[in-house]
């Protein structure tokens, strides 16, 4: 009987502490930063889910090790302890237990993975017919509908280039391009290919996902959908030189049509500029 | 002593000597200098952070710094340290005179040394700055024209060749100069862990001997292995590097869990519950350690169905790894345990070593680890591994043999204060960065902007890192001041079960005058009940006399 009772305690135990782990789980500190973009929100809820089962064990284990420590301590003229060598199916036991904690986080995993791999088609309300062209990609899967803005970063030390592939271009082959901003329309998808044009860096906005390597000679995929307006900061995760800590990003995300009004502007401002600067040149060469 | 040569004494006597002991003792004391200087780097790192866009320490040093922190601690402070210990104990507690190949092991000792030195050198012209990892392209002449690279690669080769050496001598011995009647199943388990961190060193530094080699010959003399313009390839390096890294992560746990694996019957008056399934779980662990090396490659353009074959393979790690953590308590469990200082690291290595296991199994699932990989959150995990882990298994082990080691006993007092003073420390200054990485901080950087809300918990970490070097450094005091006041400590001040407490404190040269046999995994056991059943007083039997002394 008491030993049953000690049983009924220790659940009920357990399911109190999992009620109050609960909110103390979803306090911002504890986990990592999401409400950008859905697959954040993912990573964020897989990761408290994960974080529980860990705290679980967390609790089991350290309390079996104090309670040890303070209950079984040397006292004086008590008696020798049983020399007990092990307990086989004890010891399997815990070996299953194991085993099965972790399939049960694989389990887990992989029923997250899609939500987070896979990007959904952007909203009505976002930027519509766009001409963005495919990338070749092995390792970033396309919206169901095939459609989204396509961005290529490109790190480089200390600064972030964005060229703007899937809008419209700059001259026949160059496309828009921005620095440290990076500017998106909201409710749509957007797929970056980032990759590097020196050492390796990390392209990583904490509340639009997870990070991406941007490795030399390699091309890495991310996506992000974001639907509330505003600057999302994010830097450099990859050590890539001395000042590696002022390698800062951000991305704003604005409605649709300021997006597009932004765009022209860029595209005006960066001709503007290379004309001026063509210009400079002739009246170098003409002095 | 007829027959035997005077013992050899003064400071010629270390340099030319070949005894397992003092070889033992020159790594012991070499490495902890080296763990004096990694911790003075830390230590200049965390006073830089403690406040937001510091200009304490400037970029360039800071990365040197980053950089020779981990080198150091790695490669100069963990893995040596437990050579060191290995050198002293695997002959004496396998009933040995000394270590298979004598000379070979005074090479290991001198390569690390001047290994160490060498890498140090680079301090006075540029030291490295690309972090423990050197990943290429920015360990390449391109970015990183400093001869502080260069520096680090004769660092590797040499400790690499130094680790080699010496873990094919541990291999050699612990093969075959067992005492008589030691089988496998009756070998102690700090032998167990020796020997599988010898198996895995051997396996795993040519990997990464092959990839200084070849960043060397890219530096140097114009081959490309890691440069894309030649048709290399930056990933290259990644993979060779962790092939070894991980496997050099097991490489610092496994004999510190063959130290914990002995302390903690000692001090629960009890046999270590599932001997065999402890020795086995090492055996798995190594082999598993072997097939992980990708989980530090989670960001990197990689196809899925490789990020999920290494989540699976590092899950498949954890179960072990719990295995001997039930292991141990079960060993506690209805004891009657002696809460002395090597019992109270013990412990306090159970209860941190926990903490970094679960936030590596977290780190484990990768879509999560897209977020926390290169960040605080790391830096925190392996700090709980190493420093909880690792070092704190440390500290149990040296206040458990520094009695043998020395003729005498440190002080209670003064290790319970260190104890403290570190277990209080060590969490303030890593539990906060765990919530720094999930809060967006970077590893590696020199500073960070105002108004991220990271000041806080930075300015916490900094201050639990001064109280954790006031604890390691009452420890040190507290051996110091041992070797010339601790009170005698006996042969067996602990009541051991392993046959290096059966010779005197400290042993003689030739460590055993006759070698007993092996009759179970507790020899000192069968020896006293022995010594109790003639009748006689106990330690006549334990050192026999040679006739004619
Ligand atoms: C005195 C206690 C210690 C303190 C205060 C400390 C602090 C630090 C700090 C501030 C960093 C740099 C974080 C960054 O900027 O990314 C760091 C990195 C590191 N530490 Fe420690 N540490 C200590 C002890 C140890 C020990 C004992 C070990 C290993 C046994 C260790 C292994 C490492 C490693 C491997 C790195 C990564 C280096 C890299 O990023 O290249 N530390 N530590
Ligand atoms: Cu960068
Ligand atoms: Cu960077």
């Amino acid at each position: 009987m008491p030993r049953r009772r000690a049983l009924i305690l220790a659940l009920a135990g357990a399911a109190a502490l999992l009620l109050a782990l609960a909110p103390v789980a979803s306090a911002s500190w504890i986990r990592p930063e999401s409400g950008g973009s859905p697959n954040a929100n993912d990573i964020s809820t897989l990761y408290t889910i994960v974080l529980i089962m860990g705290a679980v064990i967390f609790v089991l284990v350290e309390g079996l090790l104090v309670y040890s420590v303070v209950k079984f301590r040397r006292k004086r003229g008590g008696p020798e302890p049983t020399m007990v060598h092990g307990n086989t199916p004890l010891e399997v036991g815990w070996t299953i237990g194991a085993a099965v904690i972790v399939a049960v986080i694989a389990a887990i995993t992989f029923i997250y993975l899609p939500k987070i791999k896979n990007p959904p088609n952007s909203s009505a309300n976002g930027l519509q017919q766009l001409a963005g062209e495919d990338f070749a990609s092995l390792n970033q899967p396309n919206p169901p509908n095939g459609k989204a803005l396509r961005i290529n970063v490109v790190g480089q030390q200390y600064i972030w280039r964005y060229d703007y592939i899937g809008a419209p271009r700059l001259t026949e082959n160059r496309p828009v391009y921005a620095y440290y901003q990076m500017v998106v329309p909201t409710n749509t998808t957007v797929i970056l290919q980032i990759n590097s044009s020196d050492v390796a860096h990390s392209w990583w906005i904490p509340k639009l996902g997870g990070k991406a390597d941007a490795i030399p000679g390699h091309n890495n995929y991310t996506w992000f959908k974001i639907s509330k307006p505003g600057i999302y900061k994010g830097q450099c995760a990859e050590l890539c030189g001395n000042n590696h800590a002022d390698m800062l990003a951000e991305v704003r995300a604005v409605p649709p049509d300021q997006f597009k009004a932004w765009l022209t502007g860029q595209r005006q401002a960066i001709l503007q500029s290379q004309q001026a600067l063509a210009a400079q040149r002739k009246a170098g060469e003409g002095q | 002593m007829r027959g035997l040569p005077d013992r050899k004494t003064g400071w010629l006597s270390w340099l030319s000597t070949t005894d397992h002991k003092k070889i033992g003792l020159m790594y012991i004391y070499a490495t902890f200098l080296f763990f004096m200087l990694g911790g003075v780097e830390a230590l200049m790192m965390r006073l830089q952070l403690a406040q937001s866009q510091n200009t304490l320490i400037n970029p360039q040093t800071y990365e040197a710094l980053v950089t020779m922190h981990g080198t150091t601690m790695i490669f100069l402070f963990v893995v040596p340290v437990l050579a060191g210990f290995g050198n002293y104990f695997v002959p004496l507690m396998i009933g040995a005179r000394d270590m298979a190949f004598p000379r070979l092991n005074a090479l290991s000792f001198w390569l690390l040394l001047f290994g160490g030195i060498l890498f140090y050198a680079s301090v006075f012209f540029t030291p490295p700055n690309t972090g423990w990892t050197f990943y290429a392209p920015l360990s390449d002449s391109a970015f990183n024209p400093s001869n502080g690279v260069d520096a680090w690669i004769f660092l590797i080769h040499l400790t690499g060749l130094s680790s080699i050496l010496g873990a094919i001598n541990f291999v050699a011995t612990i093969h075959n100069m067992r005492a008589k009647g030691m089988g496998w199943a009756r070998m102690p388990l700090f032998i167990w862990g020796i020997l599988i961190y010898s198996y895995l060193l051997i396996l795993a530094l040519p990997s990464i001997a092959a990839a200084v080699t070849m960043l060397l010959t890219d530096r140097h003399f114009g081959t490309g292995f890691f440069d894309v313009a030649q048709g290399g390839d930056p990933l290259l390096w990644q993979h060779l590097f962790w092939f070894f890294g991980h496997p050099e992560v097991y490489i610092m746990i496994l004999p510190v869990f063959g130290m914990i694996s002995e302390i903690i019957p000692v001090f629960s008056r009890k046999p270590v519950f599932g001997y065999k399934a402890i020795a086995a779980s090492t055996a798995a662990i190594a082999f598993l350690g072997m097939l992980v090396w990708a989980h530090h490659m989670f960001t990197t353009p990689t196809p899925i169905v490789v990020l999920a074959f290494f989540m699976l393979s590092s899950f498949a790690i954890a179960v072990p790894t719990g295995i001997k953590i039930f292991n141990w308590i079960a060993t506690m469990w209805r004891g009657a345990l002696v809460l002395k200082v090597p019992m109270y690291f013990a412990v306090g290595f159970i209860a941190q070593f926990v903490i970094g296991g679960i936030s590596g199994v977290m780190s484990a699932v990768f879509p999560v680890d897209w977020q926390l990989q290169d960040t605080y959150f790391i830096v925190a995990h392996i700090h709980y591994v190493l420093f909880g882990g690792s070092v704190f298994g440390i500290f149990a082990g040296l206040y458990y043999w520094f009695p043998k080691m020395s003729g005498r006993m440190m002080n209670e007092t003064l290790g319970k204060v260190s104890f403290w003073l570190m277990f209080l420390g060590f969490n303030m200054t890593f539990l906060v960065q765990h919530s720094l990485g999930l809060q967006g901080m970077p590893r590696r950087i020199y500073t960070y902007q105002s108004g991220y809300g990271w000041d806080v918990e930075n300015l916490i970490s900094t201050i639990g890192a001064f109280i954790l070097a006031a604890g390691i450094l009452v420890t040190l005091f507290n051996a110091v001041r041992s070797v010339k006041v601790g009170k005698k400590a006996g042969n067996d001040p602990w009541n051991a079960n392993t046959l290096e407490w059966f010779v005197p404190s400290p042993p003689p040269e030739n460590n055993f005058d006759v070698i007993p046999r092996i009759r179970s995994a507790e020899p000192m056991k069968d020896i006293r009940r022995e010594v109790a059943a003639a009748g006689r007083p106990a330690g006549s039997v334990a050192q026999p006399v040679a006739p004619g002394t």
